[in-house]
């Protein structure tokens, strides 16, 4: 069986929906975390089969990106992380509910 | 692996081995510069900090029992999880389009095609992700201290 762009594209929805499912079932907020990256990696993946068809080089560039603002997001996401579990002793994200209005 | 285990520990282990995984994908596409940030900054770097911080706050095993199995809760989103890739599945295998009739050009995926690229015509993009990490180094310096004080 010949591999083509719909089987890459197949396995990044699969990847996303993995990542999606992770985020709306777990309560750990560090694999809610971990589960973004997964949902981004599933971009990449889409991104650079999606070059590979084209023949463009614009999706290398915008994975960079996405590679980017991945590594913000978790920097900063796990400093939270960090400050949260200093005031409540806790990593599940139903304490959470104090920031409503 | 990364979704079901309870440890965050080996859930940290299993999404290095899938960004590995699809680091060799990349390699196949002829990526391989992706390959390569995918490796050092994303295997590398990210996993790390997320290693870091587990082992940091040295989690006792009584205190991850609250994120047991919610059977409604799982249920649902394991409908969602079906619809998406089915969806995706059956849109895009009837357009399927093989890769082997393609040909690349010259240098696909090298360090210079993708800098000659990323200098040029995406140069504002660029500059804009740099703002961005500095407005992340900031942030997290900020956050830390405020903690402290």
């Amino acid at each position: 069986m010949e591999i083509t762009v719909s089987h890459y594209i197949v396995l990044s929805a699969i990847l996303f929906a993995i990542g999606v499912y992770g985020v709306m079932t777990r309560r750990n907020i560090l694999v809610v975390l971990m589960c973004l990256e997964l949902m981004l990696n599933a971009c990449n993946l889409a991104f650079i089969a999606f070059s590979k068809l084209h023949g463009g080089m614009a999706g290398h560039v915008f994975i960079l990106m996405t590679i980017t603002v991945a590594a913000a997001e978790v920097a900063v996401g796990l400093a939270f992380v960090v400050a949260i579990y200093k005031q409540r002793q806790s990593l599940d994200i139903d304490l959470l509910k104090i920031l409503k209005g | 692996m990364v979704v079901s285990n309870k440890n965050p520990v080996i859930s940290a282990i299993s999404l290095v081995l899938t960004l590995f995984s699809t680091a060799v994908l990349f390699i196949l596409l002829n990526a391989h510069f992706a390959a390569a940030i995918q490796v050092l900054v994303y295997a590398g770097a990210i996993m790390v900090l997320f290693l870091f911080t587990v082992m940091f706050l040295n989690i006792k095993d009584d205190e991850l029992r609250f994120d047991a199995l919610n059977i409604p809760r799982r249920l649902t989103f394991l409908f969602v999880f079906i619809i998406i890739v089915g969806y995706f599945a059956s849109k895009l295998f009837i357009t399927s389009k093989s890769f082997s009739k393609l040909s690349d050009p010259e240098n696909f995926g090298t360090v210079k095609e993708v800098g000659t690229l990323l200098f040029t015509d995406y140069l504002l993009p660029f500059e804009l992700t740099s703002i961005l990490i500095v407005v992340a180094i900031v942030g997290v310096v900020v956050i830390a201290k405020v903690r402290k004080a």
